[in-house]
């Protein structure tokens, strides 16, 4: 496979791996965008990632960060920056990652899937959503121009299980919710806090596309939680996420189109409306069905 | 005391065990193992317990069994006194029975289970063909049971060869299986998935 030419897609930072998943003096190799990497420890614990031609060879060297316990890198020059996420920084939080999953399709899909909430009712029943109350309330979407994001914000849902913090109280709660889409591969959401009034937990999806319909998700979190331990609240994630790699590998047709009518939206699709159209103003192609083919 | 069963919620080994305490109603209590990311079936606490360093591992007193397989056979012998899930009295029933449970934790295994989240694991061609010839003997078999008027691997009624079996093959799907191609085998998962107590696990929805 070649490495796309979607100018947008190339300047943008993606995340690579775990720190530990590259242990001191070795090497871990992966594929970003259809471009094989090689990222390298060396005996100071210092980190450097290289582009790899076909026979293994390493090539030019490629930057990379670590940010949210994260790593990231990036083929473009001069990329759109991190976004910035001060709920990382404070003293209070839990940082915990649940690891990478492998999702066999589009960047896009995933996205999408994360900021509808139409689904939690009928993928996370009785987790994320109830069968009996599965309506999404009116919410609202927001560009601001001065980070190129879009917003979802004053969303609720009604759900049994909110988070695993939520699940020892026995009983459902009216859980509020804002989403970021942070870049086109991108996006978190700020989700109300059991027993941290007003507050909220960020929670990010940053996805790694090995090509177009080929993505490792990495979900760093910083958590208020001081009842829950870390395989609880690891073991909750988890569950839901494979829940969503089941719908998304099964959506049809696997590069997401990007025409008006190719699907049919509703009102709880406002936040992937306004997803879709920034898409396409931003120029992205890479993930989306071409337009020629429509 | 009571029983305790080392757990991860994304292993079919693991689903087995809690199927069966479920479906004999049974408590337990669960401790939950970081198995991805953290590895902790790895590290030296958990070698102690089972130096195989895998799950699922069940107590109950003073016994310690690992393997998920023997952990079906023993919680149905001790905690079934109708012996339905292991017709162990009958020499034919009970050795086919374990010859299941041999299919279940080798043969088997190639068709799904713990790659839901091995997430650097390629699907390698060779390997979904192993898995596919595994479903295609548990489908003749099913297809030769459902012949002379049974819906089960063994016997009349449900036993722990069909809880064996049946993660990985409703897993396979996941991982990319495509089941067309095995008509006995999607009955049996939908008759499986109606008895009462059924659990589901992520990964394995409730109606498929």
């Amino acid at each position: 496979m070649t490495v796309t030419s979607d100018m947008t897609t190339l300047r943008q930072w993606y995340p690579v791996a775990y720190p530990n998943q590259i242990r001191p003096e070795s090497t871990y190799d992966t594929t970003l965008l259809d471009q094989r990497i090689r990222l390298s420890r060396d005996d100071h614990s210092q980190i450097t990632a290289h582009r790899l031609a076909d026979d293994n060879s390493e090539m030019a060297t490629i930057p990379i960060v670590q940010r949210f316990d994260t790593l990231f890198s990036t083929l473009g020059d001069s990329p759109r920056p991190l976004p910035q996420i001060a709920e990382f920084s404070e003293d209070d939080r839990r940082i915990i990652h649940c690891g990478s999953f492998r999702v066999r399709t589009s960047p896009c899909r995933i996205v999408e899937n994360f900021l509808d909430m139409a689904h939690f009712c009928f993928v996370h029943t009785d987790v994320l959503g109830s069968i009996d109350r599965p309506e999404v309330l009116s919410y609202k979407t927001e560009y601001h121009p001065e980070t190129d994001e879009i917003w979802a914000v004053d969303c609720q849902f009604f759900q049994p299980t909110a988070s695993k913090s939520a699940a020892a109280s026995g009983q459902g709660l009216m859980a509020h919710y804002s989403y970021r889409i942070l870049s086109p591969f991108s996006v978190m959401l700020y989700k109300s806090a059991m027993n941290f009034a007003g507050r909220f937990d960020a929670i990010c999806l940053f996805i790694q596309p090995l090509s177009e319909t080929d993505c490792l998700c990495y979900m760093p979190m910083a958590i208020l939680d001081n009842v829950s331990t870390k395989t609880d609240i690891i073991d909750f994630q988890q569950s839901i996420f494979v829940q969503d790699g089941i719908i998304l590998e099964n959506q049809r047709p696997k590069l997401m189109p990007l025409t008006p009518r190719s699907e049919t939206p509703t009102r709880a699709d406002l936040s992937s409306i306004a997803y879709r159209r920034w898409l396409k103003s931003s120029g992205v192609r890479f993930g989306l069905q071409s337009v020629e083919g429509s | 005391m009571g029983l305790k069963l080392f757990n991860y919620g994304l292993s079919g080994n693991c689903y087995k065990v809690r199927l069966l305490l479920g479906f004999l109603k049974l408590d337990y209590e669960i401790v939950p193992v970081d198995f991805y990311p953290g590895l902790e079936h790895k590290q030296p606490d958990f070698l102690d317990i089972n130096p195989l360093g895998q799950l699922p591992v069940l107590e109950d007193g003073r016994v310690r069994l690992r393997d998920s397989q023997a952990i079906l056979s023993y919680i149905a012998k001790k905690y079934d006194p109708s012996a339905s899930w292991l017709p162990d009295r009958d020499a034919t029933k009970f050795s086919q029975i374990m010859m299941w449970l041999a299919f279940a934790g080798n043969n088997l295994v190639a068709a799904a289970a713990d790659r839901l989240v091995d997430s650097s694991a390629t699907f390698s061609a060779p390997e979904i063909d192993k898995g596919r010839q595994a479903l295609t003997i548990l489908d003749d078999q099913l297809a030769e049971r459902s012949m002379m008027g049974h819906s089960w691997i063994v016997g009349e009624t449900p036993t722990i060869a069909d809880i064996a079996c049946f993660p990985d093959a409703a897993l396979s799907n996941y991982v990319g299986i495509d089941h067309e191609a095995f008509p006995h085998l999607r009955n049996w998962m939908r008759d499986f998935r109606r008895l009462p107590n059924f659990l589901t696990m992520p990964g394995i929805p409730e109606f498929a």
